[in-house]
């Protein structure tokens, strides 16, 4: 059982500030959806307000299509697992796992065959008998999962729980939560700060800044076609340029900037206002001669060898920094560092977007 | 130690030594030694102490056990030991104090670590702590006023139409002790909260969210989360108001009814009253034996560590 989430507008103010701005998302059931931005976004308190801890200022939250105002979090068909995960300390993991049925008033043998269950589900078998002081880490977090499914919720909430995981784990422990989602078809909605994390895990991200909702799409269309500088520059690495947009020419326009003028799609969002020019550094290409369009004459700085691919660092001579990314094939050699060579890149891989968040 | 001689020299340092050593040893160690001693002795008149009667003995302990009266208990009468009779009723009494001390500083020290806004903390803790500042014996004479036949109570009761006439409360309206309870957790109330309120301060409110969340009510997350881990300070505050309780001399003093009498009088009329200080030793190394006898009990039975007291 798996349950939609709709928030109808909502906002939320913390005095006079305001923490979540007129935010309106419709999450369907069964799927894995995402809330990244940057710290102090919003997006912990759109989790509050859904699993009921904080109430909406206005508008209407709706889990399963009803209005969930004025239910408390013990009323509501959802399973939070907190950031620093919250687990019980002085029960050991199966009474952890079986909390929420104990409050139901399950009996004892029909708590301890559903706990060693959750327990094989989450890929912990015959840890019940352990303290949570007794786990790791990725164990504790699986304890979490599992204490959260135990109640078999419609929606689980995850605060960043994987933020206080090592690299190795937090990457194995995406694709067991992803896993478990799909085995359960439970909805998940993820609150994250990270955004390989949100773009690997989920069907649908949110990119949040500053209370407001900046754009909802699935992965990559987030990640390829941003509708705004923020988007844009806070999912991944971007190249940014000032300038102004010349003729427009079939969803192509010219882009004048102190460096040279450049071509690139315009965003249909790039009405009006300032805009900027946006390139990946994946997109970047080197060059030994400036042939043809968008190239630019720089001085190689840094380079940053990665092992699968490696980063370029360069400036122009007007003083702009340029960061090419370029797979590392083994066998084209390295430009030199300050060596004098051009950067480029393709009109359709460049896009002129918006330079300001949407409020 | 190395610290300190670095820190303070060897003159500084040899000083709150020996400045240490003399507070302990000669104002704690020796006199009870002494005490303790003299409890085995006969109470003699002066010219025959050093003399043949001048024995060590079990005597003045043996005293525990002597004088049987009429004991009542759950309408059951048997003889009991007149002394023994008052140190059940100290023990018992001391226990309801710590019993209704809890009942009133749990929910109060729940309030104040994990609901009121941290900005109005302090001023809730200073009058808290106001009372505190009048001495022990204006407090217990505060309430021999608020309870007497005329008093302020009565008046109150009457004038509200809960009481048809006043009641002399002094005498005890459930038991004898009434007016000693009151006096007691009074008293010694903020020694319950101070602690338990420094446990449950430390409980991550994360925890608290995620019991809600989980869909425990109220009372659940307070018997499955919050109790346990205030488990330390509740045993820590239970450990002072109980041996405070059972140690206090100026209640039992001040509110007396006409047939309550605590373990600590006893020792007081047999010290001062009898000059019999032998009996007297005997009696309060006795009652500090038995008293801790009933909290190692109570501590094995809630399964306490004194570990988790010291915390």
């Amino acid at each position: 059982m798996s349950a939609g989430v709709e928030l109808d507008d909502v906002s939320c103010d913390f005095g006079k500030f305001r923490a979540v701005d007129h935010v309106n998302v419709s999450i369907k059931p069964g799927e894995f959806f995402s809330f990244l931005g940057p710290s102090g976004c919003g997006k912990t308190t759109i989790l509050r307000m859904i699993s009921g801890f904080t109430d909406p200022s206005e508008g209407v939250i709706r889990i399963g299509g009803k209005d969930v105002r004025g239910q408390r979090p013990n009323q509501r068909p959802t399973a939070l697992i907190f950031q620093n995960l919250a687990l019980f300390p002085l029960m050991p993991v199966w009474e952890n796992i079986a909390f929420g049925l104990e409050v139901q008033g399950v009996d004892k043998a029909t708590r301890r065959a559903r706990a060693d269950e959750l327990l094989r589900l989450v890929d912990l078998p015959g840890a019940g008998d352990k303290m949570v002081s007794q786990l790791s880490g990725g164990q504790k977090q699986r304890v979490a999962i599992a204490r959260a499914l135990a109640v078999e919720p419609q929606v689980m909430l995850l605060d960043e729980p994987l933020s206080a995981l090592d690299l190795k784990l937090r990457q194995h422990m995406r694709a067991e939560l992803r896993a478990i989602q799909k085995r359960t078809g439970v909805t998940f909605i993820y609150i994250t700060h990270d955004q390989g994390e949100a773009l690997a895990m989920s069907d649908r991200v949110g990119v949040m800044s500053q209370g407001r909702l900046q754009q909802v799409a699935d992965p990559r269309e987030i990640y390829n076609n941003p509708v705004n500088g923020f988007v844009a520059s806070f999912v991944g690495e971007m190249n940014i340029l000032r300038g102004d947009v010349e003729q427009v020419a079939d969803g192509l326009a010219g882009f004048s900037t102190p460096h040279g003028r450049f071509r690139a799609r315009l965003s249909p969002s790039a009405t009006g206002g300032a805009v900027k020019l946006y390139i990946r550094p994946e997109h970047m290409s080197l060059a030994p001669d400036g042939g043809g369009e968008n190239a630019v004459p720089v001085t190689v700085g840094d380079i940053a060898f990665e092992g699968n691919f490696i980063t370029v660092s360069a400036t122009s001579e007007g003083g702009q920094h340029f960061t090419a990314e370029v797979r590392n094939d083994g066998i084209t050699r390295l430009p030199e560092r300050g060596a004098r060579l051009f950067m480029r890149f393709e009109p359709q891989r460049a896009v002129i977007l918006p330079d300001e968040t949407r409020v | 130690m190395q610290d300190m001689l670095r820190r303070y020299g060897g003159t500084l340092t040899g000083a709150f030594f020996l400045l240490t050593a003399f507070w302990l040893l000669a104002l704690i160690i020796l006199p009870n030694i002494t005490l303790f001693e003299s409890s085995f002795r006969l109470y003699l008149p002066v010219t025959e102490i050093g003399g043949p009667r001048d024995v060590y003995t079990l005597a003045n302990y043996q005293k525990f056990i002597n004088n049987p009266v009429d004991t009542t208990i759950f309408g059951m009468t048997f003889q009991m030991p007149i002394h023994m009779k008052t140190f059940f009723n100290t023990v018992l009494f001391s226990a309801v104090v710590t019993l209704i001390t809890f009942v009133v500083a749990y929910p109060l020290a729940y309030y104040l670590a994990k609901v009121v806004s941290p900005a109005s903390l302090p001023t809730l803790i200073l009058l808290l702590f106001i009372p505190l500042w009048v001495s022990e014996a204006l407090r217990a004479f505060a309430w021999y006023i608020i309870l007497t036949f005329n008093g302020p109570l009565n008046s109150l009761l009457v004038a509200i139409g809960l009481l048809e006439k006043p009641i002399r409360w002094q005498n005890g309206v459930f038991t004898p002790y009434d007016a000693i309870v009151i006096g007691l957790v009074y008293t010694y109330v903020l020694f319950m909260l101070f602690p338990i309120y420094g446990s449950i301060q430390s409980l991550d409110r994360n925890q608290i969210e995620a019991s809600e969340d989980l869909g425990a009510k109220w009372w659940q997350t307070h018997l499955r989360v919050i109790l346990p881990h205030a488990k330390p300070g509740i045993a820590s505050g239970s450990v002072m108001v109980f041996m405070l309780s059972a140690g206090s001399l100026l209640v039992p003093t001040v509110l007396p009814s006409t047939s309550s009498n605590w373990f600590t009088q006893t020792i007081q009329v047999l010290m001062l009253e009898s000059q019999d200080w032998n009996s007297g030793a005997a009696y309060s190394f006795l009652y500090i034996l038995l008293c801790s006898v009933v909290v190692a009990l109570v501590m094995w039975l809630f399964k306490v560590k004194l570990s988790d007291i010291a915390k």
